[in-house]
């Protein structure tokens, strides 16, 4: 996706193993299209991202951030997404604070079945994001060198 | 620094359609620490793993990136492609330039241009890979059921058939549990006894299985593979090897006052019991809250007349300790407490039963030999009315009741209204529910003879009161089919009440670290791929302590978690997986965040003595993982404040280099 002025929005999704992952999988096997911008980081479990992660990415220049795991009562690991849920509600508020939109941090629940949510909710946070324009707040321009 | 070798797959066109592969394994070439970069129409076929193994040995590579369909497909097979070749497995990582990029997008360059980012993350992931070994531990070979019921009892067979020696521990005198006390079986109407009895027999006489029975499990260590229990044999003040079951102690006893429970309560028995004619073991226990012997040392009557000297009025409690490598929880349910339904005058009137009371009224070795009597003047009811849902269903009154169903009340109740025409055809027998739920196999066609061939009234809608009048019931219910009040005078009232799980669950459950859900039901490791596996690594669920059950699905249940204890049994070493977290001990401070927020009881604290940097030692107390029973989500890592906790495979340093590679 390109925005006027060949702005493209990076975005970073972390997908857990069990579900998202494979939802992820499976949209790509229905040939389901999301944009080029959204590039996946298989983790365990979502509850295996640290907040830091999301923060480097946002400082490596990211434009917005989606957390995929499983659905509430369906985590591999039985609670993983319930950590995740609070820790992602208390992280993503404080980057509102910080200037960091809240539309461009999500957590979203995609189960292995779900490949068609998973490429129209990546079509739709990417149009947002994009629609936000570039992330200054907390782009480190050092790391540009 | 890695020597990495990247490897770009076509797929035939799958990928090289949509992603201009040379150009990707070209823009690799330059990244950091990758020596040899090639592509090939399929990496997955023998020639592409041939190119691998020959490139290792060539490059002397210490790590792959293969850039391919999604590691879902493939890990394995090029993880075993490096193993083969003598790398370690867990250097390969896979860049999913199929899934996630050459299907997805139509323009070539588009693709071209994300595949070359996602081997990127790849690389500079692999860049900080470490070689990992899974960890492996030894198997005991014996398992523990908890509780001897149904479950528990085809649970043990099962395993003891497969040549394992299994202990049962049960808590009551004799194991049999719930079934033990039912008189016919839905619905075929086969008696409980006929076919329990049999099974029990085989248990008591099955070389592989020991029953601890007045038994209680006080303390479970260890982990899968390795652990180590703790059961209290509770003295029952009879020596179990010399007791003959002969029962003549429990007929000369004096003191007969004590509740029956295995008749709920509807009769008596001596203070030295056998619960009932065919118990395993056959083995008298004494009440020492009812015998005069152990209360204040007047009597001693059954020792004088036990021709096999087995009462031993000194007998202690005992703690036997033993190892076990898989546990099986079977602990079961019980019918709620009705004190809470005053509606229903359960507390005021012998003649408002629960369900189970019905069943021992109508059971040959019951309180009345199998007549059904009025409990409170022994005669015949002639307007029996049940009712359905008592406590089950309710969220509207979910402080005294339970929101599920307890998905037994539909069947039993009109087993016991088709039992109850057919002994006697002068009897009324009304039904009220709130739906009639029966999926089963011959479960509606069972009901529906209830209603067309016994003539069973069921009536939709529930009951609002009942009074005790004289010596009637006076039921005040709504027909809301006919949209009316009915008030019909009864004889006998019979509550479905609703079940819940054995309160000896949770205290288990705690020292099991395994977890339960809001209703005291132990949880599945997966509510649909592994519906007999607690989530805690060698614990497994038989029969209802993990949700509401009939006896065929329970006796399922009970084999199916048999099969994955053999499974575990037939091991002789458990290979762990080797992504598990590891704590840096300089680092961490013993704060025991992650040990709370570890779903698995992995994580435990040893004091650790350190040097320090002043050349004294110090005694600190650090996290440590146990490698066998953590399953690597990772949720400790993210809690530990100073950063000490990692996970292999996916480590805080990996991932942060792959967010680095895609938002260059």
């Amino acid at each position: 996706m390109q925005v006027n002025n060949g702005y493209q929005p990076k975005i970073v999704a972390f997908c857990c193993n069990w579900c998202s992952y494979a939802g992820a999988d499976l949209a790509g096997n229905n040939r389901l299209a999301y944009p080029e911008n959204v590039k996946i980081i298989k983790v365990p479990c979502s509850c295996r991202v640290n907040p830091m992660f999301i923060l480097r990415a946002f400082q490596r220049g990211a434009d917005g951030v989606i957390l995929c795991g499983c659905h509430p009562g369906d985590c591999h690991y039985t609670s993983g997404n319930y950590y995740t849920r609070r820790r992602m509600a208390l992280l993503f508020s404080m980057l509102n604070f910080l200037g960091i939109e809240k539309e461009r941090t999500r957590v979203e629940w995609v189960s292995a079945a779900e490949g068609a949510k998973f490429a129209a909710t990546m079509n739709e946070f990417c149009e947002t994001v994009a629609a936000l324009g570039e992330n200054k707040r907390l782009e480190d321009l050092r790391c540009k060198r | 620094m890695q020597r990495i070798g990247v490897f770009v797959c076509w797929c035939g066109s799958n990928i090289a359609g949509t992603v201009d592969v040379e150009a990707v394994s070209e823009a690799l070439k330059s990244e950091p620490g990758v020596v040899f970069s090639t592509n090939y129409q399929y990496m997955c076929s023998q020639a592409g793993q041939d190119i691998i193994k020959n490139a290792i040995a060539e490059h002397k590579l210490t790590g792959i990136v293969v850039c391919s369909c999604s590691p879902r497909m493939h890990e394995a097979t090029f993880r075993k492609t490096a193993a083969a070749a003598g790398l370690n497995p867990y250097m390969v990582e896979i860049a999913n330039i199929r899934e996630q990029c050459s299907w997805i997008h139509k323009d070539m360059a588009t693709g071209t241009e994300k595949a070359i980012i996602l081997g990127k993350a790849a690389v500079a992931k692999v860049n900080l890979n470490a070689p990992l070994t899974p960890g492996e531990s030894p198997v005991t070979k014996r398992a523990l059921v908890i509780g001897g019921g149904i479950a528990g009892i085809q649970t043990a067979l099962d395993i003891a058939d497969a040549g394992f020696p299994v202990d049962i521990v049960e808590t009551k005198p004799t194991i049999g549990g719930k079934m033990a006390q039912l008189d016919k079986t839905f619905p075929t109407l086969d008696c409980a006894a006929c076919i329990l009895t049999p099974k029990m027999v085989d248990v008591a006489q099955h070389e592989n299985i020991r029953i601890f029975s007045y038994s209680e499990v006080v303390e479970v260590g260890g982990f899968v593979g390795n652990f180590d229990v703790k059961i209290k044999k509770k003295a029952r003040y009879v020596k179990e090897d010399v007791c003959t079951g002969c029962g003549i102690c429990t007929e000369k006893c004096p003191m007969k006052k004590a509740p029956n429970e295995f008749n709920m309560g509807m009769d008596n028995r001596p203070a030295v019991y056998i619960p009932f004619a065919q118990a395993v073991p056959k083995v008298a226990t004494i009440d020492p809250n009812y015998c005069n012997m152990l209360k204040n040392g007047k009597c001693g009557l059954c020792a004088k007349v036990c021709t096999a000297g087995a009462i031993d009025y000194t007998q202690k409690d005992e703690i036997i300790e033993e190892k076990y490598g898989a546990i099986v929880a079977a602990t079961g349910f019980n019918p709620i407490s009705m004190d809470k339904f005053d509606e229903y005058a359960y507390n005021q009137s012998k003649d408002v039963i629960t369900s189970l009371e019905f069943e021992r009224l109508t059971n040959a070795a019951g309180p009345t030999a199998g007549k059904l009597l009025r409990p409170s003047d022994g005669e015949h009811p002639h307007t029996i009315v049940f009712v359905q849902c008592v406590g089950s269903r309710c969220a509207a009154c979910a402080e005294k009741g339970k929101e599920y169903c307890s998905k037994i009340c539909c069947m039993y109740t009109a087993k016991h209204a088709m039992l109850t025409r057919d002994k006697y055809p002068d009897t009324d027998v009304y039904v009220f529910y709130i739906d009639v739920r029966t999926p089963g196999k011959s479960f509606d066609e069972f009901y529906r003879r209830a209603v067309e061939e016994y003539g069973v009234h069921y009536i939709k809608g529930m009951v609002g009161k009942v009074s005790p009048e004289g010596n009637k019931l006076m039921v005040q219910a709504s027909d809301l089919l006919a949209n009316k009040q009915l008030h019909i005078e009864a004889d006998l009232v019979v509550l479905a009440a609703a079940i819940e799980p054995d309160k000896s669950a949770r205290p288990l459950a705690t020292m099991l670290t395994a977890s339960m859900d809001t209703n005291d039901f132990f949880t599945e490791a997966h509510p649909k791929l592994r519906p007999v596996e607690s989530p805690t690594a060698g614990v497994f669920l038989s029969g209802t302590c993990q949700g509401p059950k009939d006896i065929p699905e329970t006796v399922s249940q009970a084999s199916a978690a048999a099969a994955k204890v053999i499974g575990l049994l037939a091991k002789d070493k458990l290979t762990g997986n080797p992504c598990v977290a590891h704590s840096d001990e300089l680092m961490c401070n013993g704060c025991s965040s992650c040990e709370r927020v570890c779903p698995y009881g992995a994580i435990t604290y040893v004091d650790k003595e350190f040097r320090m940097p002043d050349r004294t030692t110090a005694i600190r107390r650090v996290a440590s993982v146990n490698t066998a029973v953590c399953q690597g989500c990772g949720a400790c890592t993210v809690a530990c404040p100073s950063g000490a906790m990692d996970l292999n495979g996916f480590k805080n340093a990996q991932i942060m280099a792959e967010v680095d590679a895609i938002c260059k």
